[in-house]
């Protein structure tokens, strides 16, 4: 009895997550999937949805991996102010975040003055859309791997060095191995935030069509015409980031009975 | 219902029990939404009356303060604006928003609404004229619209909202003066076509981009851009027109808001935001 009180509380939750979920597929008809998808706007949204998540999650993973690690092992006060710096990004509305990048990056930004005097600019470049997109996932693949890292046994890392293991060589052979579980879940998860990104895309990178406009700006272009469209195209995108979570689970579930099997 | 004796209870019967309170819960959630639809006006009423007035993003100033005026002649009146792009607006009424009002800044948009029998015979009350707005550091090279065929960044609205509907227009329209290829030549240095008019006013504001097209009541809102008028034979001019809602919780006071909106006082409070007035009072 009292474990049910749990599910019901539970199930409030979870029935609210799915019914939108739900409501985008079941109302719409086969007919408007299919229509929606030969929209013109897709393909090239899609393609270009595609190459610059792929791209930030790399670059995310690339340098994530080891800030995370520095920010899960050192000690002191200047790290944990830089670790709850380093969270804003998720906490500040997309829109303002582009504004944020414009400011700092756009013709008239803090430091394009210094690297470029004559006003060079990235703004409404595909380039644009990858540094929207990093910025505003990337803090979700720290905050993973930074847990992650610090779920690693310390025990392990020590006797290792005391093995004169060079940090260098327990990073790589220690401590990424067993967190990897949890590094990849921050990669599924920064992944998936980037594809969805769609505020400060719209004010760093500008939306034309090719070069910078994603799928949720095509989605949104779409919606001022045909409600129908932009569902259809949603429902795309909501299985391409489905696709993604069960490809991850699986991955995740294969890795850790590698790696929880008994020696 | 009536649930079976606790200590009975086996794993999937507390399970069962579980969904149905879920069930439950969903089927009160559901008849309290369906019956909050048809008391709520007329309990409003009783309390103070509040005017809900869907209206476009460019009339918040104008409406806002015309708004506190007509407040000052409805005693103890409440006025709800929601401002936003006359599509989502129009989407919101066709998924059963209670409106009193609803002002579009697109003919297109009304008529789609008064087709679906949503709002009653809508009336033209202001005009908007589509103007040229050029950052600091192109404004000595931008004096005419055919200056654009020479811009190195340009931002303009997608074809999918009025303003780059517009801008598409005027753009062909120019074509017997400026050559046939004035608008391909024009669209080449587009940079990034913009899903709401502010956008392309914030881009240009920034720098980044030199020109754009957007409303005279845009324009008028960011004095240190220089702005560049349109020829009245190529530009196209946006209509606004307004309507009252034929489910309106407050159909009186909502036709009294659109009267005050086309008299002289609400036509002067538009005036002072750039806007132009009807050609015709229909």
């Amino acid at each position: 009895m009292q474990r049910s009180v749990l599910v019901v509380l539970g199930a409030i939750l979870a029935a609210f997550l799915a019914l939108p979920v739900i409501a985008l597929f079941a109302t719409a008809t086969i007919a408007d999937l299919s229509s929606g998808l030969q929209h013109p706007l897709v393909w090239p949204a899609l393609r270009l949805s595609v190459l610059t998540t792929s791209i930030s999650t790399a670059i995310a993973v690339l340098l994530g991996t080891p800030l995370a690690w520095i920010l899960a092992t050192a000690r002191g006060r200047f790290f944990g102010l830089l670790e709850t710096l380093l969270q804003v990004p998720i906490v500040i509305p997309p829109a303002v975040a582009g504004i944020a990048l414009l400011l700092a990056f756009g013709r008239r930004g803090l430091i394009t003055s210094a690297l470029c005097p004559d006003g060079c600019s990235i703004t409404f470049t595909t380039s644009a859309v990858v540094l929207a997109e990093l910025f505003v996932s990337a803090p979700f693949f720290v905050q993973a791997a930074t847990s992650a890292f610090r779920r690693v046994d310390s025990q392990l890392v020590l006797v290792a060095q005391t093995f004169g293991a060079s940090p260098l060589r327990v990073f790589f052979r220690i401590a990424v191995p067993l967190a990897m579980p949890g590094i990849v879940a921050g990669a599924a998860m920064s992944w998936a935030r980037a594809l969805g990104e769609f505020g400060a895309t719209l004010m760093f990178a500008g939306n034309l069509e090719g070069r910078t406009q994603t799928l949720p700006l095509a989605i949104y272009t779409a919606l001022e015409t045909d409600l129908r469209a932009a569902q259809a195209l949603s429902i795309g995108l909501v299985i391409v980031a489905l696709t993604l979570l069960v490809f991850v689970r699986a991955t995740l579930r294969g890795s850790r009975a590698s790696w929880e099997a008994p020696p | 219902m009536t649930p079976t004796p606790r200590f009975l209870l086996a794993n999937r019967f507390r399970a069962a029990f579980a969904l149905r309170v879920l069930l439950l819960a969903l089927l009160v959630f559901a008849t309290a939404c369906k019956k909050t639809e048809a008391p709520a006006p007329a309990a409003m009423a009783a309390k103070a009356e509040t005017l809900v007035v869907f209206a476009a993003a460019s009339l918040r100033e104008s409406f806002t303060a015309m708004g506190e005026d007509f407040k000052r002649t409805h005693a103890g009146l409440q006025i709800t604006f929601n401002f936003a792009g006359t599509q989502e607006l129009r989407t919101q009424v066709e998924q059963g928003a209670a409106v009193d009002v609803f002002a579009s800044a697109d003919q297109r948009h009304m008529q789609e609404l008064v087709r679906a029998g949503q709002l009653a015979e809508p009336a033209t009350f202001a005009r908007n004229e589509p103007v040229i707005v050029v950052s600091r550091e192109a404004a000595s090279s931008v004096h005419a619209l055919a200056d654009l065929a020479n811009t190195q960044r340009l931002v303009i609205g997608s074809p999918e909202v009025p303003i780059g509907r517009y801008t598409l227009q005027i753009l062909d329209r120019a074509a017997p003066s400026l050559g046939a290829g004035f608008r391909s030549k024009v669209e080449a240095h587009v940079v990034s076509r913009e899903l709401n008019v502010r956008q392309v006013l914030t881009k240009v504001k920034l720098g980044e981009a030199q020109a754009g097209i957007v409303y005279r009541t845009d324009a008028q809102t960011t004095p240190d851009l220089a702005v560049v008028p349109i020829a009245a034979d190529i530009n196209v001019i946006a209509e606004y027109p307004i309507a009252v809602a034929v489910k309106a919780p407050h159909p009186s006071v909502g036709r009294e808001w659109v009267t005050y909106v086309r008299s002289a006082a609400g036509q002067a409070a538009l005036a002072r935001a750039g806007f132009l007035p009807p050609i015709s009072p229909n």
